[in-house]
């Protein structure tokens, strides 16, 4: 996976070469996981936690610290639940995706909204973004290229009304899974996290328990707001993982580290590319053993 | 969440209460913890180092202000550098001397590209030109459809031409179009890309090439990372961009990336995107990012909101309550009203130094509240609302049944309005403490 890939790029490129286990070591190995968006904190304790064992073991070999920080890292984001998507006795299931504006929701719904259909199942898209200019059609021209249906309404209605409508189709038309859009918001708007609330108790009124996966997309360039970005989400409704959109650029996303470690939201699925098939499960526990084996 | 600078800043100097110089182990305790806020915002690994670099040059040897803690001082050494990297640079807009000008936004996905160049639309519109909107993004599903629906709204023609032609072809359509039909400015709205991505970047620079905009304007999110100055840097390169534009500014992001943009390229920020709404787009103020940088707030940008709502006499007559503590609850009631003409009152909220509406969880800021809040101060005598402290158990009782509420609600409000009394004391202090503007109206 990318990230990870170019994250450890730059490590491997830095303790290579046998070099002494020194201050400059560390602090260059700091200034990596710093320039990969790794919350600084989580960051500075990372690398204060490798130099302690460094000294306490006598390490000398800076292949070994390489080894040690890969393992302290790929243990933070294998903590906690699996990264797959919740799946109902009960169908449909229900899922929303959240995120501020222009992290990548939309298309991510489309990518997702394509494996689920791919795996058989039958897929209902909710366009409740009902505020952004054209974000109906938006989302109307992907369900009809990936070939799903679309429950809408008008621009500017309900947005927990077109879950409602949508939840009350895929009853009677059978459907698998529901897969509503929303409109970006920023996580500071406590009326418009309201409205996230609402759409939330919409979805445990109909169907009887809270939905079953509350995706937040994070933009992989975004810094260290994500924090409060999943904190304010997580305060509204139950985020229940984390899709790493636009993994492609050159940015790390280094964040999620935190994210999954401190506040428990597994990352689930990471986006790289504008395309329907740019997106791949994420799953960190593999990706640790990957990197270890 | 985060300790505030100055409040680190202090407890670095406690032990340094005499006045004199600052000496290089001062300055680099100092600078110890201002690295770290810049880190927090976002500022880059290596715009940081030299930042801290300079900043360290300036401050080693230098006489305390006589008026001044340590802690200020290095506050006040920090914060003129950050402004002076910030600022400078020919922020101004240039028209073209002879029309059409053309502007042309560009940015990586999701920046806020599309909202960019219906807001610019709107203030040229506002300022009596006759703007025209170009919809170059042929590949986002609806993107066209976005800025259509978005100048119909602000009643500004847009150029299209579907998605099935080049967005050079376009831009050069759109172009000669422009004169024709009497338009003096041209925004080109392109699609979302990464500056990596070697075709869509050529796109650009042929775009670029055939329409010579007078304006290139790279948008980038206030939320981004470490990884602003790859794309500013990419980007500016291949197109020599004449400035930026920030969006999601309302966010509590505290937007470092500004600086890293900056600092690498040079080039100045422009205007600062605030909102979704369409009259959401301002002028940059250096002064104001650098202290949003640092963690201190949005005090200026908060003042001057107030300031545009409120009448002159109004503010001053308030901060001098505030700092004499003479703030009542009639004063409060005239304040909510006064409030409903700034704006959304979390976004307020957020601009406030060390605050966000997180932390302010306990006091109630949504606009719901505000008439139940209303209907209760109006239930109160005038004893009652120049005198909090005497509405006792009784007086709460007969209030709540006065206003239909309950005695709950009615002890919550005077709870909160306490601490926001102490709170804007504290504001109040800080103000007079040093900064620039004495004037501090109350924030609602
Ligand atoms: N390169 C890249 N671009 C992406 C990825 N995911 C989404 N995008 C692009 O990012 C832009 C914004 O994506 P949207 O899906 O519209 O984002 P959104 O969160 O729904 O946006 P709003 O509804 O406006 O808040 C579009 O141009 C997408 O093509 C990704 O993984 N990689
Ligand atoms: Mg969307």
């Amino acid at each position: 996976m990318r990230l990870f890939k170019g994250l450890f790029q730059k490590v491997d490129q830095l303790v290579t070469g046998r070099r002494p286990v020194d201050d400059e070591l560390f602090d260059e190995l700091e200034e990596a996981l710093i320039q990969a968006d790794l919350n600084i904190h989580t960051a500075i304790r990372i690398v204060d936690n490798l130099r302690d064992v460094a000294r306490s073991e006598r390490i000398s070999d800076s292949e070994d610290i390489k080894t040690r920080l890969k393992e302290e890292i790929s243990a933070l984001l294998s903590s906690g639940p699996e990264g797959g998507l919740a799946v109902s006795a009960e169908a449909p299931a229900v899922y929303l995706v959240v995120g501020v504006n222009g992290a990548g929701k939309t298309t991510s719904i489309a990518k997702l909204a394509n494996i689920l259909k791919s795996r058989g199942n039958r897929v209902l898209l909710a366009a409740a973004d009902t505020f952004r200019a054209a974000a109906i059609d938006q989302l109307e021209i992907w369900a009809n290229r990936i070939g799903v249906e679309l429950i809408k309404q008008r621009e500017g209605a309900d947005p927990a009304a077109v879950v409602y409508d949508a939840l009350q189709a895929a009853k009677s038309r059978r459907a698998d899974v529901v897969i509503a859009d929303t409109a970006g918001r920023l996580h500071t708007r406590s009326s418009l996290m309201e409205e996230l609330k609402k759409i939330g108790r919409v979805v445990e009124r109909e169907s009887g328990r809270p939905a079953d996966e509350v995706l937040l997309v994070l933009d992989a360039t975004c810094g260290q707001n994500a924090i409060s970005q999943a904190q304010e989400f997580k305060a509204a409704v139950p985020i229940s993982g984390i899709i790493l959109a636009k993994l492609d650029g050159t940015a790390k996303g280094g964040i999620v580290i935190t994210l999954r470690d401190e506040l428990g939201i597994p990352i689930k699925f990471a986006g790289t590319g504008e395309g329907i098939s740019d997106m791949q499960e994420f799953n960190s526990r593999e990706f640790a053993e990957a990197l270890l084996g | 969440m985060f300790e505030s600078l100055s409040e680190k800043l202090q407890s670095v100097f406690k032990k340094l209460k005499g006045k004199g110089t600052l000496s290089e182990q001062d300055v680099n305790d100092a600078l110890r913890e201002v690295r770290l806020v810049l880190l927090e915002a976002d500022v880059n690994y290596k715009v940081v180092k030299d930042f801290i670099a300079r900043v360290k040059e300036r401050a080693v040897g230098q006489e305390i202000l006589e008026s001044l803690s340590p802690a200020q001082h290095v506050i006040k050494v920090v914060n003129e550098e950050l402004t002076a990297l910030l600022g400078g640079g020919d922020s101004e807009f240039k028209f073209s001397p002879r029309p059409p000008t053309i502007i042309m936004l560009a940015g990586l996905q999701g920046s806020g590209k599309t909202t960019t160049a219906a807001k610019l639309a709107n203030l040229m519109k506002k300022q009596g030109r006759r703007p025209l909107l170009v919809a170059a993004d042929v590949y986002r599903p609806a993107a066209i459809k976005q800025l259509q629906v978005l100048g119909g709204q602000l009643q500004v023609p847009v150029f299209s031409l579907g998605e099935r032609q080049d967005p050079v072809a376009i831009a050069k359509a759109a172009v000669s179009s422009a004169s024709s039909g009497g338009h003096d400015v041209v925004i080109l709205d392109t699609a979302g890309r990464l500056h990596i991505d070697e075709e869509l970047m050529g796109e650009l620079s042929r775009m670029k090439a055939e329409v010579s905009p007078h304006q290139i304007l790279l948008v980038i999110d206030a939320m981004t990372g470490q990884d602003a100055v790859n794309v500013a840097g990419q980007f500016n390169s291949l197109l020599e961009v004449d400035g930026f534009v920030v969006t999601k500014l309302d966010s509590d992001a505290r937007g470092g990336a500004a600086l890293s943009i900056k600092a690498v390229t040079g080039k100045p920020i422009k205007f600062a995107g605030v909102g979704e709404k369409m009259d959401a787009l301002e002028e940059f103020h250096p002064e104001r990012m650098a202290s949003r940088i640092l963690g201190m707030g949005d005090v200026l940008s908060l003042i001057e909101k107030a300031e545009a709502a409120m009448d002159q006499k109004t503010a001053e007559e308030l901060e001098r309550k505030l700092r004499e503590n003479k703030f009542d609850f009639n004063d409060y009631l005239e304040q909510l009203q006064q409030m409903r003409k700034m704006g959304p009152l979390d976004q307020l909220i957020n601009m406030i130094p060390g605050m966000n509406a997180k932390q302010l969880a306990g006091v109630e800021i949504d606009e719901s509240q505000l008439s139940r809040v209303e209907a209760i101060i109006r239930s109160m005598t005038n004893d009652e609302r120049r005198h909090p402290e005497i509405v006792n158990g009784s007086r709460r009782r007969r209030i709540a049944a006065g206003s239909g509420t309950s005695v709950q609600e009615v002890n919550r409000l005077i709870n909160q309005f306490e601490q926001m009394r102490k709170m804007m004391r504290g504001i109040a202090e800080m103000e007079a403490g040093g900064r620039r503007r004495p004037s501090i109206p109350f924030f609602g």
